[in-house]
């Protein structure tokens, strides 16, 4: 039996050590990392490199959009790309039926291509919910590979395996990628601030108590079904816009590239690595996953390769590392605080004789157990 | 005055009868005791009644008011809070937070703001002061030891001053000293009106804090009374000790 | 007739689905893990199965004698280095880690192999047997056969034997039957072999009725996760049951309308059965609280 004690009120507080970097820190940060990426095509205007950013900046579209669901609830996805190929085909399919010109106005669609995704995300999500969480996973698969199917076969709407072609857009040469890039980072910016937003919410928290335990958050009250359907939509909006904005740039939508079940891998693996369930952690992983997989498959061109990578990668990270680096991080430094703290706290006599015992005053502080994987309100840095 | 009546509660799990005809009272505004040997019910009653699992047959009612099968948000909507056996908590939430996962927001946009809000945290504090945390608010639950984590439980299903409150073994593992301290949460609460269903092994405690016992053995109710009377019980002692001497050695 | 033609080819060919969707709901039975490798593990044993047969001329199902045990090796060391390292949420975590397995032995598949269809091109693989007017193809005669020995073994092996009962307590509860001095860890080894052997006996089968490439792997892992769902994860009895059924839906469905509406069938299936009985056809219910 454990020995438990509270510390009469009168005894010596322990000292708090927070669980994030002070707030100036991390908005500063934030702030930072944001004049980076808009000075970035300006700096190294090369359209290999700024097309390498269209990319990164895609790729973390969904990667935070998929994290404010599957990180956020818990309930992991892998068939997101059901909704990146519908924000394809969504784009497509109104730029050569509406015969828009391929302008500026195409970047207009990209809500449309979020709003398309998000409203059939709705029905599917209301199905698979119901299930416990290994039986989602595997049905997010299915669901994808549903949509794959339909996109084979349903070739008078999406012309099957030959595909669709988008027209060009009215601007090209070096300057080609830069309207994707900053649109791009609009968008995820506003992923980013959505998800910043769910975080400090009373809707997020109830979020955060489901993917803790979601028969405890129901008995408190909160609506479950309705908590992770909306995070589902948002998440279904987020990776469509991905999509959207992937159609134009590349200029064709294909069945088995619009719903890739590499794409889930691939946002899996950086979100993964980067640390799933917090604010920065698909930022990093985004970042720093997706201009390496782009660079590599420009050198060597072999997609199995770049399979066996994010294999391995997430392997090792699942084993070794399963919060990800911001969290892995983070509590490491927080050790350092926290045993520093204690040494001051030791010098200043603040242990007792009393039934605090020696050391920490016992029970009353918190044990110190090592890294800590995700947690909404701690231990991450934030975007903003 | 009964706040909470089962009638012939039945449940049974494959050939195993957990309920069996069920029917118990508890005394409103009182601190009731649930107590039986292993494997009597208790916790699958507390289970049925704050629906987490559903009764094959029979009823539950609050007041007057027909409660069997409702899901677990409806009883908590009731005003029925319960605690576990094993403590469950929000481990990767801070203590803060989890007390304000339990305060109640009515409405679409009340739930988009942020979830720390001035009169919530007021009575989170509250709370928190009241079961002895209040230090520890900025501290992920994960990282508290059991003992705190029990009270930390306590503390949010006070949140939403349920007019009831289930507690599934609140004495387990759990050192003397503490044991007092939640025992005397338990009076100042009862003193402004909270009704408490206790399931208990710890005879002790249970005669020391309750008001009105209740036992259960193989899945019905046996008998109830004041604490003395049914500690002195010989058809409690023998459900406890088996059948006694009828059955041989 | 057309139809009844459909019903027997789906029966047929349900016997071989049978074998690998067995494997994968045993394994998730006794360990609690979703193998999504399965599907590439199919693969790789049809590619086995292929190799031996191109290079060495070995007839696959003599073949299946060096495959078998090579793919229970492998399912061996695969739990040994990725399973059994998994202390916290075994579940959702092996899932992920098999996902990423299963990614990796693509890459490798496809590296090796490129990814030019192939197919194991036997002599009897075009023969068929007619009876009537309806068509038995020699190759699935001879896949049903073996499905029907092999899930008999099983099914002797669980059911007759120390080790299959020390199984089954497993499967039922993994800390008591710890208690009780049965190595958890053992028997866990050994039934992912035998998952992933019975996949390569699987994936012959399907190598020889399809041609193949590594990419293949998704479509079988779906369409066996589907029938996994349906039958309960952990029913063998429902794995073998929705096998059938699920093929021979698919195969009536690609006759009467048309062949990629069958595939699509199969998981609108499954949806329809999961909306009304969420725990597949045999599964367990969630058990809610503690």
């Amino acid at each position: 039996m454990t020995t438990t004690e509270i510390a009469p009120a009168g005894a010596a507080a322990p000292e708090h050590v927070p669980y994030r970097p002070p707030r100036p820190l991390r908005y500063g940060a934030t702030a930072g990392l944001l004049a980076l990426l808009i000075a970035f095509p300006l700096v190294f205007p090369n359209p290999t490199v700024t097309s390498i950013g269209v990319f990164t900046m895609i790729y973390l579209i969904a990667a935070i959009g998929w994290n404010m669901f599957s990180g956020y609830s818990g309930y992991i996805s892998i068939g997101h790309a059901a909704y990146y190929g519908i924000g394809q085909y969504t784009v497509a399919l109104i730029t050569i039926h509406a015969h828009l010109p391929a302008g500026w106005g195409l970047f207009g669609l990209l809500p449309v291509a979020g709003l398309v995704a998000a409203l059939a995300s709705i029905p599917i999500g209301f199905l698979l919910l119901r299930v416990r969480k290994h039986t989602f996973i595997v049905l997010t698969i299915a669901v994808m590979f549903i949509f794959q199917l339909l996109a084979f076969n349903l070739t008078t709407i999406t012309n099957g395996s030959g595909g669709l072609t988008l027209p060009f857009p009215t601007w090209t040469g070096d300057f080609f990628n830069m309207p994707f890039y900053y649109v791009g980072l609009l968008a995820a910016v506003v992923a980013g601030a959505v998800a910043w937003w769910i975080r400090r919410s009373k809707y997020g928290l109830g979020l955060f108590a489901i993917r803790d335990d979601e028969e405890r958050a129901r008995g408190l009250g909160i609506k479950v079904t309705r908590t992770k359907l909306i995070a589902y939509a948002a998440s279904a909006f987020f990776v469509g816009i991905a999509g959207g904005l992937y159609a134009p740039f590349v200029g064709s939508v294909y069945p088995q590239f619009a719903f890739d079940p590499t794409f889930d891998l691939a946002i899996a693996v950086l979100v993964f690595v980067g640390g799933i369930g917090t604010l920065s952690g698909p930022v990093l992983g985004a970042l720093v996953l997706i201009p390496l997989q782009q660079y590599f498959y420009l050198q060597f061109g072999n997609a199995n390769l770049y399979l066996i990578a994010y294999g391995v990668l997430f392997i090792l990270i699942l084993r070794l590392l399963p919060g990800g680096i911001v969290p892995g991080v983070t509590s490491a430094w927080r050790s350092r605080l926290v045993a520093r703290a204690r040494a001051r706290q030791e010098l200043a006599g603040a242990g007792g004789t009393g039934p605090e015992g020696a050391g920490p005053p016992g029970g009353a502080g918190p044990k110190d157990s090592g890294p800590k994987d995700t947690r909404p309100g701690a231990g991450q840095k934030d975007r903003a | 005055m009964s706040v909470i009546q089962v009638t012939d509660l039945k449940k049974s799990y494959g050939g195993i009868r957990a309920l069996a005809g069920c029917s118990m009272s508890f005394e409103d505004k009182a601190i009731n005791g649930l107590i039986g040997p292993n494997g009597s019910g208790k916790t699958t009653l507390f289970n049925v009644i704050t629906g987490y699992e559903t009764a094959d047959s029979g009823q539950v009612s609050l007041r007057g008011q027909d409660i069997t099968n409702a899901k677990p948000d409806k009883v908590f909507e009731h005003g029925i809070g319960r605690t576990f056996q094993i403590t469950r908590i929000f481990p990767q939430l801070t203590v803060l937070e989890n007390v304000h996962v339990a305060a109640q927001r009515q409405g679409f946009v009340a739930q988009a703001r942020g979830w720390d809000s001035t009169a919530e945290r007021e009575r989170a504090m509250e709370v928190l002061e009241f079961v002895g945390l209040a230090r520890l608010a900025p501290e992920i639950a994960g990282d508290l030891s059991y003992g705190q984590q029990k009270l930390l439980e306590f503390a949010f299903i006070t949140m939403a001053r349920p007019s009831v409150i289930l507690l599934d073994e609140p004495a387990g593992g759990v050192n003397p000293s503490l044991l007092r301290h939640i025992s005397d949460r338990i009076r100042a609460l009862n003193s402004e009106g909270v009704t408490f269903i206790i399931v208990e092994h710890d005879m002790e405690f249970v005669m020391r804090l309750c008001d009105h016992v209740l036992v259960m053995h193989q899945g019905s109710a046996l008998t109830s009374g004041p604490p003395e009377q049914v500690r002195a019980d010989p058809a409690v002692l023998e459900a406890y000790l088996g059948a006694g001497p009828k059955k041989g050695s | 007739m057309l139809i009844l033609q459909a019903i027997i080819d789906g029966i047929l060919i349900g016997g071989y689905y049978a074998l690998m969707a067995a494997g994968l709901t045993l394994v998730f039975g006794v360990m609690e893990i979703v193998n999504f490798a399965q599907g590439i593990l199919v693969v790789l044993g049809a590619y086995l199965s292929y190799a031996l047969y191109s290079h060495l001329h070995i007839d696959p199902f003599l073949g299946l004698l060096i495959t078998l045990p090579a793919m229970f090796v492998v399912g061996v060391v695969i739990y040994w280095t990725m399973i059994k390292p998994i202390r916290r949420d075994r579940v959702i975590m092996s899932l992920l880690t098999m996902f990423a397995v299963g990614t990796v032995i693509e890459g490798i598949l496809d590296l090796i192999f490129t990814s030019n269809l192939v197919q194991i091109t036997t002599p009897y693989v075009n023969s068929s047997v007619q009876v009537g007017s309806l068509i038995f193809p020699v190759i699935y005669l001879y896949s049903f056969g073996m499905a029907v020995i092999l899930l008999s073994a099983l099914y002797w092996l669980l059911y007759r034997t120390k080790f299959g009962r020390n199984l089954r307590a497993t499967t039922q509860n993994p800390t008591a039957a710890k208690m009780v001095g049965i190595d958890v860890d053992r028997i866990s080894a050994f039934t992912l072999g035998i998952g992933v052997s019975l996949a390569a006996a699987g994936g012959m089968v399907f190598g020889s009725t399809n041609s193949f490439d590594a990419a293949s792997s998704y479509d079988l892992i779906s369409r066996l996760l589907a029938i996994v769902i349906l039958g309960g994860f952990g029913s063998l009895a429902g794995a073998l049951v929705a096998s059938i059924v699920m093929l021979v839906i698919e195969d009536v469905v690609a006759v009467v309308w048309s062949p990629t509406w069958g595939q699509t069938t199969f998981y609108l299936v499954l949806i329809l059965v999961l909306l009304l009985r969420p725990q597949g056809l045999f599964g367990r219910t969630a058990v809610r609280a503690q």
